[in-house]
């Protein structure tokens, strides 16, 4: 069943268009990935989706038009945005405390998950004591105890170095198949998109429409060395000629 | 260190050049005054004092007060400003006499003029501390459903606190100044008139006496702030330390 559908949504800044033409749905318990070129205007969709900005096209949530957008989404930033002056615990209770969720009670929820989050040990620690990794997942902590609908992950794993990033996809694919989130994740990075959806998006260069859709049929536990597959390496290279090698009929050259 | 030397070579020059203690005294002469004149100094230091803290405490009120409606209004910014800066470039030597004169010789034209000194740098301090909050925490923050006065309380004003501090450390060595000049212009009672009768009595002695006294007095306010400051932001110092070593990634 689909939980998020959004039928030919557009945007234009001042004459821009930033979004020519998005379709796209996911469905419960779904992790589905909008891949595209940086600067393609992704992050604009997530801003339409949690309301921050106007766009116009159907936007459905569990078959009911979009309008109360903070009621359905909780957003993960690209940067973690952890509050400094925040310890850690107060960091990841923020999304409750904004809900009116007494602080007590907010610590309550959070406190024995951080074991499963890798947290264990640094409730009271400022986000400074803290490494890249355990910050971004604490800013997950953060945004799953809102116990929203849906997830939206705005690149969240883009500021990292490539050996911290590699073991937080192998951590979050272990994670989401416990909790079987419904997530949309909004990536650059190709391998990432395939190691953690189950479908993909593939968008173009702006303005963007959908050009591809791809499911992943990778069976889970992704095992890492099954990334090395030849179905997964196929899966990469098809992707990769969509985003290298833009159909010239298609090509819109706005750039 | 390079303040004792200072006063080395100072207290030889006054003892070995011939030159007349009331042109300028050697330091051991100030010092030796100083605890002589010790409760006449201290006499005077406490309206000092009390006009620097109330003054500063006005201003620091109204500017927390006027930055949150800056935040608020944008408009008001681009409609206040100007005034504020003009008020800055008003000369005290020729503001302080003028406010002395409309308002008396009383506590109340000190603690206007210390205000008027300190309240720009707090205000800007603040606004740019408001502007300084991350974006990304701001949208989220909006996500999870906060209104823009939550958002004020939760992300823009303790983001402003290093902001808040810097401007504190510059305003309360304004402030200090501010009182004596103040006092310079007509007081009963003061380390600014206390110097300027030290002056006219050709005691350069007393009045370096009482110089030291408000150095002191200032030295121990910033410190005040430094501290208040350490109190206030414990992040800061935690994030100087090691990272901590904890589960690998």
């Amino acid at each position: 069943m689909n939980r998020l559908e959004l039928r030919h949504v557009r945007k234009a800044f001042g004459g821009l268009d930033v979004l020519a033409d998005i379709s796209l749905n996911v469905g419960a318990g779904e992790f589905v990935s909008i891949l595209g070129p940086s600067g393609a205007g992704k992050s604009t969709l997530f801003q339409i989706l949690t309301g921050a900005e106007h766009g116009h096209g159907e936007m459905l949530f569990d078959g009911a038009p979009l309008d109360d957008h903070g009621r359905h989404f909780a957003f993960m930033p690209q940067r973690d945005a952890l509050m400094p002056w925040r310890r850690i615990i107060d960091n990841t209770t923020l999304g409750l405390e904004v809900q009116g969720v007494r602080r007590k009670a907010a610590r309550a929820r959070v406190a024995p998950l951080f074991a499963e989050f890798g947290l264990a040990g640094f409730e009271r620690h400022f986000p400074a004591q803290l490494s890249g990794g355990m910050r971004q997942r604490a800013a997950l902590l953060r945004t799953v105890v809102q116990e929203r609908d849906m997830l939206l992950l705005d690149e969240p794993f883009g500021a990292l170095d490539a050996l911290t990033r590699a073991a937080l996809q192998r951590w979050l694919e272990q994670m989401w198949r416990h909790h079987r989130w419904t997530a949309l994740l909004i990536t650059h990075d190709v391998r990432e998109a395939l190691y953690l959806s189950d479908r993909i998006y593939v968008l173009s260069a702006r303005p963007a429409r959908i050009v591809r859709e791809i499911s992943v049929p990778l069976p889970r536990p992704r095992d890492p060395t099954a990334a090395a597959s030849s179905r997964a390496s196929a899966l990469e290279a098809e992707i990769l000629d969509i985003l290298l090698n833009p159909q010239p009929s298609k090509g819109h050259d706005h750039d | 260190m390079s303040v004792g030397l200072l006063l080395v070579a100072w207290e030889l020059y006054a003892n070995h050049s011939g030159i007349k203690p009331t042109v300028l005294p050697a330091p051991s002469r100030v010092f030796e005054q100083a605890i002589l004149n010790r409760e006449a100094l201290v006499d005077n230091a406490i309206p000092t004092i009390r006009a620097t803290l109330l003054g500063f405490a006005c201003s620091l009120s109204a500017a927390f007060a006027l930055s949150i409606l800056v935040d608020f209004f944008r408009p008001l910014r681009r409609a206040l400003f100007p005034v504020f800066i003009v008020s800055q470039t008003l000369p005290l030597v020729a503001i302080a006499p003028l406010v002395v004169l409309w308002f008396g010789f009383g506590l109340a034209p000190k603690i206007m003029l210390v205000a008027l000194v300190t309240f720009f740098p707090m205000l800007v301090a603040l606004v740019q501390g408001y502007e300084a909050t991350e974006v990304e925490i701001g949208q989220m923050l909006r996500t999870m459903g906060a209104g823009r006065w939550r958002v004020f309380v939760l992300a823009r004003l303790p983001s402003a606190l290093p902001y808040f501090f810097a401007g504190l450390r510059i305003s309360i060595t304004y402030a200090v100044v501010g009182a004596i000049f103040a006092e310079y212009a007509g007081a009963a009672k003061g380390l600014g008139i206390y110097m300027l009768n030290a002056k006219n009595n050709f005691r350069p002695d007393l009045v370096l006496a009482a110089v030291a006294v408000s150095a002191g007095l200032t030295l121990g306010l910033f410190g005040l702030t430094v501290l208040l400051q350490r109190i206030a932001m414990p992040w800061e110092r935690a994030g100087r330390e090691p990272p901590g070593t904890g589960p690998r990634e």
